[in-house]
């Protein structure tokens, strides 16, 4: 309460404060751009290493932060309109992965895979909706601890069907290989020429989907009538369910959407990375910290808290390795300790 | 979450004859256990029970009185028994310190205690569901952290041949020796809950969980009372810790993995968690049922490799259907096994 009072109290100051941010970001969006697009000079080859390593790991952090994305945003939807925290939707996530698998191996088709995974995934995002969270609404920690027994059965299950053994999700031949982008890393020293670094297309693919994705859900919450609907019951669900809106149908779509895209980003991390056991809990932490540091229930907080800790993730692994996981944790900690309600949160 | 009704009574002077019949039968077979059980029966039963309940206790603490269901209590407790392989003695003499044991122990605890003050400072910062998150994220952490870090942690293998110090010339893991030593600590912690909960800090405590603006406005320091209590917590998961790395001989980095970590709600929860009794009886069944699993399963039909199954079905049928866990169905057996029909109405 006290904070929402200071917040509203004066305009100057505070827009003084966000204009000082807008020009903090905008520097450093500027030294990113140049660090990207620049032919490094020998001095910041000597501190930093070679090129090539640092355009690498920044684009793997950003596709890494796609696929964050992708389960975090789904995350944060489901919380940020309902109040629903789903511990099983790192369980979603790897389900939906071993349902790509199987159906990429069967039909042989890759593309197939995103629907089927989603569609599965909606189904028992539906049913979790209906008979757990619908039957326990308001009863937080009973929907988290039934949702954390739900991922230790339904890990179990899968290591049952699937075992222990790793999967991989083939990419089709169009995507398979890398392609030239037109990041220069170095000059040439024969011909002259600018050399452009080469990467993964498969990647590039996921990540266009993921910025398309994101900016259709941005642009469905913020532009359409039913984003309209969705954020008043964000706001006021009591009221929005007494002006006529039947609130139940949108809760239930919305849930599950949210579990279809952790369908799908299941079959994307099958596909670029492995498919294991452990990878349920895995990717339920990270999006926990992507939401944490992003802001619960914000989507673009979703999507700037998934790049800055798929960059920490890649950058400390290539730069200090045995530090990996305390830079993710000490991000998380600073804005804890600054802004508890997460970079792009609301009070 | 129901309230801690019975906590209420006022602080009244020990009297044994206030002590009902069937806890003195309880008293007594736990003081002769290790008269008609076997060797393993009490150390890899009641031991390992004693030592995962009172990890648990530090949760229902927290849960119970304070409201704040922290998964970092696992965390603590691998911390301390991180302390006890690094600071005493170990097989890995290149990173040992050999340490005397009271030091390494004292040390331990302390460590348990910071990590769990270090994790609350930052969670109660938010409110309710958020702990959860908080606590499960920083527990992770420290579990990939130590899984990568060969300097101060060893990695993957961790520590081995941690040896319980001799004193009074008995070997302490031996398995009656070692049943009496959790016993003993396991009582001690949860006489403290019981305590705890009619201490004046732990009533406001309990006032912090029900009601922190209340508690606020009537002058309580909120914040502190709940940090408190994670110090409070981090004492006891640490003496756990030590207990735990003294009953294996080793601790690595999966000892606090993230399943660890879930066990101990799990425990909690199947016990009950607002009364210092439940993580005990959770513990037990967890650990008969993790023990005995295999021909469990096998006369249910299924796998023997099934018990997280069995374990989450568990748990997932309790939650639903008694969120007081075991204890609660208890009450409710009793009370209808002890209600008087010719009264029946007049107590409505």
């Amino acid at each position: 309460m006290a904070d929402a009072q200071s917040s509203s109290s004066t305009a100057g100051p505070l827009a003084t404060a966000k204009s000082r941010w807008w020009a903090a970001g905008g520097v450093a969006a500027l030294v990113v751009l140049w660090l990207i697009f620049a032919v490094w000079p020998d001095w910041l080859v000597a501190i930093l290493g070679r090129k090539k390593v640092f355009v690498n790991a920044l684009l793997n952090g950003v596709t890494l932060g796609a696929l964050y994305f992708l389960v975090a945003s789904g995350f944060t939807l489901i919380f940020g309109l309902m109040r629903n925290v789903n511990l099983a939707h790192g369980s979603l996530y790897l389900f939906g992965a071993y349902l790509g698998y199987e159906v990429s191996r069967i039909t042989g088709s890759w593309l197939l895979a995103f629907p089927i995974a989603f569609l599965a995934m909606a189904a028992l995002g539906t049913l979790l909706q209906i008979f757990v969270f619908r039957r326990l609404d308001g009863q937080d920690l009973q929907q988290t601890l039934i949702t954390i027994g739900i991922s230790v059965v339904l890990a179990d299950i899968m290591l049952w069907i699937w075992g222990g053994s790793f999967y991989q999700i083939l990419a089709p031949d169009w995507l398979s290989g890398p392609v030239e982008t037109f990041i220069p890393s170095s000059v040439s020293r024969r011909t002259g020429e600018l050399i452009y670094i080469k990467y993964p297309a498969v990647r590039l693919f996921i990540l266009v989907c993921a910025v398309i994705i994101g900016v259709g859900m941005w642009y469905i919450l913020n532009r359409s009538k039913l984003g309209m609907l969705i954020r008043a019951g964000v706001d006021d669900r009591e009221m929005l369910a007494a002006s006529g809106v039947r609130i139940q149908l949108i809760f239930v779509s919305i849930f599950a959407f949210g579990a279809g895209l952790a369908g799908v980003a299941g079959v994307v991390g099958g596909t670029f990375q492995s498919i294991a056991p452990g990878e349920d809990t895995r990717f339920l932490l990270s999006s926990l910290v992507v939401v944490i540091v992003g802001g619960m229930g914000s989507i673009p907080g979703a999507a700037l808290g998934a790049i800055l800790i798929g960059c920490a993730e890649q950058f400390g692994s290539v730069y200090a390795p045995t530090y990996s996981v305390v830079l993710t944790f000490v991000i998380m900690v600073a804005v804890l300790a600054f802004r508890p309600q997460g970079l792009l949160g609301r009070a | 979450m129901a309230d801690v009704s019975e906590a209420a009574a006022p602080l009244g002077r020990f009297d044994l004859t206030r002590i009902p019949a069937h806890i003195w039968v309880i008293v007594v077979l736990l003081l002769l256990v290790p008269t008609f059980t076997s060797g393993f029966v009490q150390f890899q039963i009641f031991g390992w029970a004693f030592i995962l309940g009172m990890i648990s206790l530090s949760l229902m603490i927290l849960a119970g009185y304070g409201g704040m269901v922290s998964l970092v209590q696992m965390t603590a407790a691998a911390a301390a028994g991180y302390a006890v392989a690094i600071f005493g003695a170990s097989a890995v003499a290149e990173i040992s310190f050999a340490w005397p044991w009271p030091v390494a122990v004292i040390l331990a605890i302390a460590i348990s205690v910071l990590v769990c003050v270090i994790s609350g400072a930052l969670a109660i910062r938010t409110e309710g569901i958020y702990t959860i998150m908080i606590t499960l994220a920083i527990g992770s952490a420290f579990f990939y952290f130590t899984r990568q870090n060969y300097t101060v942690f060893n990695g993957f293998t961790g520590f081995n041949g941690v040896q319980p110090p001799q004193v009074f010339g008995v070997t302490w893991n031996d398995p009656t020796p070692f049943y009496y030593l959790t016993l003993a600590c396991a009582a001690l912690s949860y006489f403290f809950a019981v305590y705890l909960a009619r201490t004046p800090f732990g009533l406001a405590l309990q006032g912090v969980r029900d009601n922190p603006r209340r508690m606020a406005a009537m002058g309580y320091n909120v914040n502190a009372h709940r940090l408190a209590a994670y110090a409070v917590a981090g004492v006891i998961s640490g003496v756990a810790g030590v207990l735990l790395v003294w009953s294996t001989g080793q601790i690595s980095p999966n000892t606090a993995a993230i399943g660890p970590i879930i066990d101990i709600l799990v425990i909690t929860v199947i016990g009950g968690i607002n009364r210092p009794i439940g993580p005990f009886v959770g513990a037990l069944i967890y650990v008969v049922l993790r023990t005995y699993s295999l021909d469990v399963l096998t006369a249910l039909g299924l796998d023997g490799e099934r018990f997280k199954l069995l374990i989450g079905m568990a748990f997932l049928l309790i939650v639903y259907f008694s969120p007081d866990g075991m204890c609660g169905i208890w009450d409710r057996y009793i009370t209808r096994l002890w209600r008087d029909p010719k009264r029946e109405g007049a107590d409505g």
